[in-house]
């Protein structure tokens, strides 16, 4: 019997009766960050990296939850289990259990870039690695992200110059900040959205950000002038978008880093940034594991999986219900 | 290269219209005019003839990034573009000066009678050296199609701003063939020849459709020419030094495709330009579109296929007698010259296309009713008074197609789209039932909203039977209103049918499969 079992509500844990990132309600679910579809609705308790206690709280409501410490080890019946950095957003853990010497390792949604505001990913040695394969194809490689925030800067300097604002968009949780946190602030204000800085808010006993202010139905258009606003993508096109004067868009994703989806966006500017790990971040973070076996969850699933058996690895694909192949899950948030 | 480049970029990264035109403009006043001219024919779609096939470039590319082919097709299919896949793919960030716009096309051409091993080791070199941006248009160059959202209109307003030679005249001087290795920034654009020009045809004047909801109640019927909207290929007929040349609206010179109008320089004066319609016409019948279609599809012109193919012009307007440019004087004079122009040549392989005069719009509408008959796809309606515009102008012609016919159909396959559709399925096949099976019949890319493409997008991901390549079977649960202009029998297809500008007007979730129409529904639309 495996350690860890795909089942219609999630990864099961039989031996500790315990499910990881469920998509049903359950009795016990270990959580690896606070993204929607990760942390769902419904279940009784809910243990997660410390980080991750506000979030759910705020995401979910009223719910049973306990925060843990990064490698800190606890036993359900018999099985260890622990959270380890995966670099994706903050409080985001790749989850560890070993039950008799074997070790089993989910990694939720993770990166290997450095974001200023995550823990770094850490690679945690298994036998068997279940991995995110959101961006994995060779045609995604992720640049420099200090460029990318210095283009950003630039970006919205210009903007100032012209006494444009700025509409930078990228999803609530863990884009928004992760952006806000190479803001340079000397440049002009930063403004939110109710959704972005309600999750900024929860965040900043964690993490030192720059000041915000939040838009209300009195902020003029006058004074948003050459400053910025930050805000999550649904708001492209929008009558809360029109209110906002003259400005110009910009949309942070992975997912645009082709031509076409750039084009479909319809933004003035494109920063490819992502919270995901892209083709050689994945190859890199699996060799790292030393694991035998990799179980591909979500994102380019079948070619990473034979891509990974064409070179060593016995892998396989697993249907989960994490967002996958498309963005609007993810920028629905 | 470099500048170029850059510019691209700054294309792709707008989408006002403004921006485009200023961006384009500083190019034209900076680059060297030798750059600039290989721009403008790029950005006006004449690049220089493909001296690789793309299947080599896919080989030396999952070669050079050592990926297993299949990756790097797999890769291809979800970018959707195979010059940015290998810019993409081949990681390599070159720092060395790249070869100006000109000596790299240059190049490019001069790749063409070499060998592979030369043409590869050339591509190979410049993979490795160039940078990510310069290495996509490097592979556009290579592999044609440079589509990036800057329509020629665009690129000849800012041309215009550039050199402050005026829109109209510019858009008349890009016309026809050249090419930036005959001619000149100078001689094509500032100073042209006359004498050099007898060839260059009229930049095409455009209709758009008719807003039925406004139009009708707007306009006074007395103040517009009514005339078919004839089925067949519109062409321009220039006759000038005892030569003839007939252009297609692609801007491709199709003379020759058509022998049996070279009597036509014998029987009508020289220094005349006609702009019109060529349709098969045989026993003083109007045929079909398939039929034009087979005799464009022929490499030679054999006599048996004049013969069983014959077509004529069929005229609407006149833009230039005896050498004279006739576009600014208003169609009612125009018109009445090309009637009298034509009575005089009664003989020539030319009929005058008919011009109503109503004096309400329901007689118009009535008319619009004996198109299928009358062998038209509906009406144009001209003003009388108008000049002969340049490309697409509001206002003045506008088509007032007949309705569509349509059908409803299962949403059998979906593929992958390119562009601005990268990475969604977006290109659909549809069948309808004949004995208890879903046949093929028609595919259709267009008609959804980008709400609905992406909720077609989530189906077709989640209800996969089958994969091949970039195409995925899914399970025949949907059913779509097909729209189609024309119907004929044909052997080609497997339904025994084909149908002209099939599109989605409609998603019927009111329908379920079993409510489709089926292949003989489609039959008696064929009368």
């Amino acid at each position: 019997m495996p350690l860890l079992e795909f089942t219609s509500k999630g990864i099961y844990c039989k031996q500790a009766d315990v499910y990881l990132d469920p998509w049903r309600g359950v009795d016990k679910a270990l959580i690896s960050h606070g993204h929607s579809d990760h942390a769902r609705w419904g279940s009784k308790r809910y243990i997660t990296h410390h980080t991750n206690v506000p979030i759910l709280q705020h995401r979910l409501g009223k719910v049973v939850v306990t925060g843990k410490k990064y490698k800190e080890t606890f036993r359900i019946n018999g099985v260890q289990f622990s959270f380890h950095p995966a670099g994706h957003v903050p409080g985001s853990s790749q989850i560890r259990a070993e039950y008799k010497g074997e070790v089993w390792v989910f990694t939720g949604d993770y990166k290997t870039q450095l974001d200023g505001i995550s823990t770094p990913y850490e690679p945690v040695h298994c036998h068997t690695f279940i991995t995110e394969s959101t961006f994995g194809l060779p045609v995604f490689r992720w640049e420099d992200p200090t460029k990318i925030h210095q283009q950003i800067n630039q970006w919205w300097a210009a903007n100032q110059a012209e006494q444009t604002c700025s509409l930078l968009m990228g999803y609530s949780l863990g884009k928004v900040q992760r952006l806000l946190k190479h803001l340079d602030p000397s440049i002009g204000k930063i403004y939110t959205h109710g959704a972005t800085e309600q999750m900024t808010e929860v965040l900043r006993p964690f993490i030192d950000f720059p000041k915000t202010e939040l838009i209300t139905p009195a902020t003029s258009k006058k004074v948003l002038e050459g400053n910025l606003v930050l805000a999550p993508p649904a708001v492209m096109g929008s009558a809360w978008m029109k209110k906002l004067g003259r400005v110009s868009t910009g949309y942070a994703s992975g997912w645009i880093a082709f031509r076409g989806a750039r084009r479909r966006r319809a933004v003035d500017r494109a920063f490819v940034l992502s919270d995901h790990a892209d083709w050689e971040g994945l190859l890199s973070a699996i060799k790292a594991t030393g694991c035998e076996n990799v179980i591909t969850t979500h994102g380019y699933t079948e070619l990473f999986a034979q891509y990974l058996n064409e070179h060593g690895w016995n892998a396989r694909t697993q249907k989960t219900q994490y967002a996958s192949e498309t963005e609007e899950i993810l920028s629905a948030e | 290269m470099r500048r170029f480049a850059a510019l691209i970029e700054t294309l792709d990264g707008t989408n006002k219209t403004t921006k485009k035109v200023a961006a384009l403009t500083q190019y034209f006043k900076k680059a060297p005019k030798v750059d600039a001219l290989w721009a403008v024919a790029l950005l006006s779609h004449r690049r220089p003839s493909r001296p690789v096939t793309t299947t080599l470039m896919r080989t030396w590319a999952a070669e050079l990034t050592k990926l297993p082919e299949w990756l790097f097709e797999e890769s291809y299919h979800i970018v959707g573009d195979l010059a940015e896949t290998i810019a993409l793919l081949v990681q390599k960030e070159g720092t060395a000066s790249p070869p100006s716009l000109k000596d790299c096309i240059e190049e490019i051409i001069a790749l063409k009678p070499k060998t592979e091993e030369e043409k590869k080791q050339y591509i190979l070199h410049q993979w490795k050296t160039l940078s990510h941006l310069e290495r996509f248009v490097f592979n556009k160059i290579l592999t044609g199609g440079f589509r990036i959202g800057v329509s020629q209109k665009l690129m000849t307003r800012a041309l215009s701003k550039a050199v402050h030679v005026d829109e109209t005249i510019l858009a008349h001087r890009l016309m026809g063939q050249w090419s930036p290795q005959t001619t000149t920034f100078d001689q094509l654009l500032l100073h042209p020849n006359p004498e050099d020009q007898i060839s260059q045809p009229y930049p095409f004047f455009l209709a758009y459709p008719v807003e039925e909801a406004s139009f009708f109640s707007k306009e006074n019927v007395e103040d517009w020419h009514i005339e078919h909207k004839w089925d067949g290929m519109r062409a321009q007929l220039i006759l000038r030094k005892g030569k003839h040349f007939l252009w297609s609206r692609g801007e491709e010179l199709i003379t020759d495709k058509f022998p049996e109008l070279n009597v036509l320089t014998d029987q009508l004066p020289s220094g005349t330009v006609i702009d019109g319609e060529l349709i098969p016409f045989k026993d003083n019948c109007i045929g079909n579109f398939q039929d034009l279609q087979k005799r464009m599809g022929r490499k030679t012109v054999t006599q048996k296929l004049q013969k069983d193919i014959p077509i004529v012009l069929m005229a609407y307007d006149l833009l230039e007698l005896e050498g004279q440019d006739l576009r600014s004087q208003p169609l009612r004079k125009r018109q009445q010259l090309l009637d009298r122009l034509l009575k005089e040549y009664p003989t020539a392989p030319i009929m005058l296309s008919e011009v109503y005069q109503f004096t309400d719009w329901e007689q118009v509408r009535r008319e619009r009713e004996k198109a299928s008959e009358k062998r038209s796809e509906g009406l144009m309606i001209k003003h009388k008074e108008a000049p002969y515009g340049v490309g697409r102008k509001k206002g003045i012609w506008w088509k007032w197609k007949s309705d569509p016919k349509s059908i409803d159909a299962v949403l059998t396959y979906a593929m992958r789209g390119h562009g601005r559709r990268t990475n969604l399925y977006t290109d659909y096949t549809f069948a309808l039932w004949n004995e208890g099976e879903l046949v093929t019949f028609a595919k259709a890319y267009s008609g959804l909203t980008d709400v609905e493409i992406k909720k077609l997008d989530q189906f077709v991901k989640q209800n996969t039977l089958d994969r091949f390549g970039p195409v995925r079977q899914v399970n025949p649960e949907l059913v779509f209103e097909i729209a189609f202009e024309g119907i004929a029998p044909s052997s080609r297809h497997k339904s025994g049918i084909a149908v002209r500008f099939p599109r989605i007007s409609r998603w019927r979730h009111d329908k379920k499969i079993e409510q489709a129409n089926s292949l003989e529904d489609l039959k008696q639309l064929l009368q």
